[in-house]
């Protein structure tokens, strides 16, 4: 029972803030099954689900019974916390105070019903979905790993059906489940069951058939595990080829963002992630790319007028040089001081290039503009759909370029000194030149996605260089996995791509990234998508590790 | 002698050199710029004594921000990023409250009550927000490696930013004047506005206040045991999970009580307003050496100085355009130096190298 209390207070607490802020007005707007139920309720209905499940978890096995009256308590008491809302609502103007008490929030709190029937709604609405966590966590593994795929693939399926129904419909055979599956706002009712046996018959086929599946690709020869290896990858390389043909101007413009990001974490990741040094300046180096890009290239400053090709070098030059002299001064900086010390750069420069001092030279706060286009032949990449192939091409390199610096003696240097200092120190590492290097490789690639974000945009401005950027970039690493390359690709989709395709989500994208950042460090330190390296060492262990042992082993600077 | 010349250049590396050079090029531009200001005389002493001034009320609010990152420091070990969040809160809070007493007309007839209602709102808020912040966030994670709370600290501080910004909108809202706080008193020939007076004298009265908290009760005993040794003080019967949000609460009061100060001065609130300051009253903090609580006072009034003098002082001096927008710069610059040349502070055992 005092589980449940105090886990149903946190989980009311949480569902009345998601009011209040204004987030479940914001989300409802789209629904997820047409008509039915909205991504507004769909993130309330989370809250009791998940805290339910929690209450359940923290009851000990033996008394399912427990277990269940545990998780049925949750979701009353979160229910009960929105019904005491919408009742305070209705006696006194909560909307003097918090700007989003609005009468759309609780039209949506009683399911447009009167505010006495609402409540007891609401209630039912709480301990209903406090009664099924409670029966989802006692019931078999294989049934409830099943359901939560499948209702979870319906959730995804409508928070992205902007993404899903324009490249349905570019295709013919496509375009009629299309028709069938998605409405103009939300899946049909039919098409959302179809959904769910759909998944619910290949999780079930992959939880009972997937383990040997996978082992008998292991156990094949090495020339047909190569000839998979060669047809995966071609495969990939002629998807991510033709990707904006088929998806289109605004997904293009979304994929060009993402892959920005995925430069910049890369870059950062080899800072961050191997060397264990947490910049929150990067965007400096950013801001130094694209500016060096600017003033080479504009015709409107009219200092050079070169070519994107010929301010290229330069800009990552300029980048490297930058990055050795920003590393000097923080040497022998570690931790927490660095990271003050980092962020402090990133203003330094941020102010720098907005004040009327410099503006002769940087334009001052009204940029740079009539930056040309990069062009090769006569391709030149203007839009989104060509701009692309070029981030493209900076991502692989980049990628190519970490991954080789991972396993290279550099790398190692890296990660020992991410380890302990004073022992990689010990073992001969030179730390200047290793720290220096990470500076200076990390701030080539930031400059040169500084470079292709110039192009892109065709001007500069030094808003588009606050420290929010450095933050994003920080959080995607951290959420994708420290030191991990798909890791940074994984949180630049979740963290970058999933806000530019969610406008209503616009809005709360720093709130979310940090409850994810608080919650990836509480709940899963390590990261969604791990270094390869690191969890191979923890199952060769000779003793079982745990979480948190595992993790310390995976931060650095641990002293 | 000769041996003594021979070690210290072999101790010196390259980059040391560097950075002596950097720090002497610097030192001498403050110096030709002061020198090239004072004489073209530009400005009376009425404009340095209101600089003056300015410099000290501001530098007294770092200073009391500074108070929650230096102790917080001082006891986990960890900067408390979303400290400025803690500072934001509070004003934030309270301004409803001074709205409220304002169009009711409560503010002009019961002026002094209303501030101390005000004010204790404020300090409340904070209070929470900050023993939250503790309970939630940093508890759990106080044997992880150093960089993990940190990282939480700063995501802690972007979901509070973004949840008083949802809660409360995105605008900036105007504090209500308060009239008795209006206009200015004379001192010989100088003139001191009122408001300006009030904040340095109540943040001294408030620092006053926990000095003598700190050092001369038994909690504050304990709380400075606790940042001593851990688990010597645990052996002594301290409890430690106690004292720790005895140090959250504190901090959480001083900054709510500098929110105030500072709303009160800049005359408006915004979900954003806790940055600039956070970072500056850490700046503060690392300069009185951070751990430090008078160091902190020191470093808080030193950095408001700087910074109000600073612009016109040697900015204006080297010839530069609009010097008051680099106001921001200075302050970073002075932050990267002072880890860079001392990173003990002013009054600080040397930690940067060491422990942290």
């Amino acid at each position: 029972m005092r589980q449940g209390l105090k886990i149903g207070l946190i989980g009311g607490i949480v569902a009345v803030l998601l009011s209040l802020i204004g987030m479940v007005e914001a989300f409802s707007q789209r629904d997820i099954i047409s008509n039915v139920v909205s991504m507004g309720h769909t993130l309330l209905l989370l809250v009791p689900v998940f805290m339910g499940y929690l209450a359940a978890k923290r009851t000990p096995r033996t008394e399912p019974l427990w277990g269940i009256v545990n998780s049925l308590v949750t979701g009353l008491i979160v229910g009960g916390s929105l019904a005491l809302l919408v009742i305070v609502g209705s006696l006194i103007n909560l909307r003097k105070v918090f700007v989003n008490a609005m009468p759309l929030l609780y039209e949506l709190l009683t399911f447009k019903q009167e505010t006495q029937i609402g409540v007891f709604l609401l209630l039912g609405a709480g301990v209903l979905s406090g009664l099924l966590a409670g029966l989802l966590y006692l019931s078999p593994t294989l049934v409830r790993r099943v359901l939560i795929t499948s209702l979870g693939s319906i959730v995804m399926a409508g928070v992205l059906q902007d993404l899903l129904r324009p490249t349905f419909s570019l295709w013919g055979p496509l375009a009629v489940i299309n028709e069938w599956l998605f409405t103009a706002n939300g899946l049909t009712l039919h098409g959302a069951a179809g959904l769910f046996i759909l998944i619910a018959a290949v999780s079930y086929f992959w939880a009972q058939r997937g383990s040997s599946i996978r082992a008998g690709l292991r156990g094949l020869p090495p020339k047909g595990q190569r000839v998979l290896k060669i047809t995966s990858s071609i495969i990939l390389i002629s998807i991510l080829l033709t990707l904006p043909q088929i998806l289109g101007l605004f997904l293009s413009e979304v994929l060009t963002i993402v892959g920005l990001y995925v430069l910049l974490g890369w870059g950062l990741n080899i800072v961050v992630g191997f060397a264990g040094l947490l910049d929150l300046g990067y965007v400096a180096f950013f801001a130094i790319g694209a500016y060096t890009t600017a003033v080479l290239t504009s015709p409107e400053l009219g200092f050079f007028n070169l070519s994107f090709w010929g301010a290229l070098p330069f800009a990552i030059f300029m980048g490297i040089i930058s990055g050795v002299l920003l590393g000097i001064p923080v040497l022998k900086m570690r931790g927490d001081y660095l990271a003050i010390a980092t962020l402090g750069f990133g203003e330094i420069i941020r102010i720098l290039v907005l004040s009327d001092f410099l503006r002769p030279w940087l334009g001052g706060a009204q940029g740079i503009g009539k930056i040309p286009k990069a062009s090769i032949g006569g391709f030149e990449f203007a839009g989104p759909q060509q701009i692309y192939y070029l981030v493209l091409a900076g991502c692989l390199l980049v990628g190519f370029v970490s991954y080789r610096l991972r396993d290279s003696r550099l790398g190692r240097a890296w990660m020992a000194v991410r380890e302990d200092e004073d022992v990689a120190q010990a073992m001969g590492i030179n730390l200047v030149t290793t720290k220096l290097l990470a500076f200076a490789t990390g701030a080539a690639f930031s400059a040169l996605s500084g470079a292709i974000f110039a192009s892109k945009l065709s001007s500069v401005y030094p808003h588009s260089f606050n420290i929010m950027i450095s933050i994003n970039i920080v959080c995607l690493i951290i959420v994708g996995g420290m030191g991990s390359l798909p890791g940074v690709l994984v949180g630049s989709i979740a963290l970058v791509g999933l806000p530019e395709l969610l406008r209503e989500f616009a809005e709360y994208r720093l709130f979310v990234y940090g409850a994810a950042l608080v919650a990836m460090m509480l709940l899963k330190p390590e990261g969604l998508w791990p270094e390869e390296v690191r969890r191979r060492e923890l199952h060769e262990g000779v003793s079982v590790k745990t979480e948190s042992e595992s993790l310390s082993g995976n931060e650095p600077s641990r002293q | 002698m000769l041996q003594r010349w021979k070690r210290l250049r072999e101790r010196t590396t390259p980059t040391d050199i560097l950075m002596w050079l950097i720090g002497g090029a610097i030192l001498a531009a403050i110096i030709w710029g002061s020198a090239a200001t004072l004489t073209t005389g530009r400005y009376t002493s009425h404009h340095w004594f209101d600089f003056v001034i300015f410099g000290l009320a501001q530098g007294s609010i770092y200073a009391l921000i500074a108070m929650g990152y230096t102790m917080v420091y001082g006891i986990l070990r960890m900067i408390n990023f979303a400290h400025s969040e803690v500072f934001m809160s509070g004003p934030y809070t309270a301004y409803y409250v001074a709205a409220a007493f304002y169009s009711s007309g409560l503010l002009d007839r019961q002026p002094i009550l209303c501030l101390i209602i005000i004010f204790l709102v404020s300090m409340g808020t904070s209070t929470l927000i900050a023993v939250l912040l503790e309970r939630v966030a940093y508890r759990p994670l106080r044997t992880a490696p150093r960089l993990v709370p940190l990282i939480t600290a700063i995501g802690a501080s972007f979901f509070l930013q973004y949840t008083f910004r949802g809660l409360y909108g995105s605008g900036f809202q105007a504090y209500p004047v308060v009239k008795i706080l209006e206009g200015e008193w004379m001192i010989g020939e100088f003139r001191i506005l009122k408001f300006q007076a009030v904040v340095i004298v109540a943040a001294a009265l408030l620092m006053a206040a926990l000095y003598f908290f700190v050092q001369r009760t038994r909690i504050g005993k304990a709380i400075r045991a606790v940042s001593e040794d851990k688990e010597i003080s645990w052996l002594m019967g301290i409890n430690i999970d106690r004292m720790i949000v005895t140090t959250f609460i504190i901090g959480g009061m001083a900054a709510g009580a500098a929110g105030v100060l500072y709303a009160l001065m800049f005359k408006q609130v915004h979900f954003f307003m806790g940055f600039i300051p956070g970072i500056k009253a850490f700046t503060a903090a690392v300069l009185g050496g951070i751990g430090n609580i008078p160091g902190a006072m020191l470093g808080g009034i030193f950095l408001g100085l700087v910074e109000s003098l600073g612009p016109s002082l040697f900015l204006d001096g080297l010839g530069i355009v609009a010097p008051y927008q680099l106001k921001d710069a200075i302050a970073f610059i002075m932050l990267v130096l002072v880890l860079i040349f001392r990173p003990t502070g002013i009054l600080g055992e040397r930690l940067a190298v060491k422990k942290a």
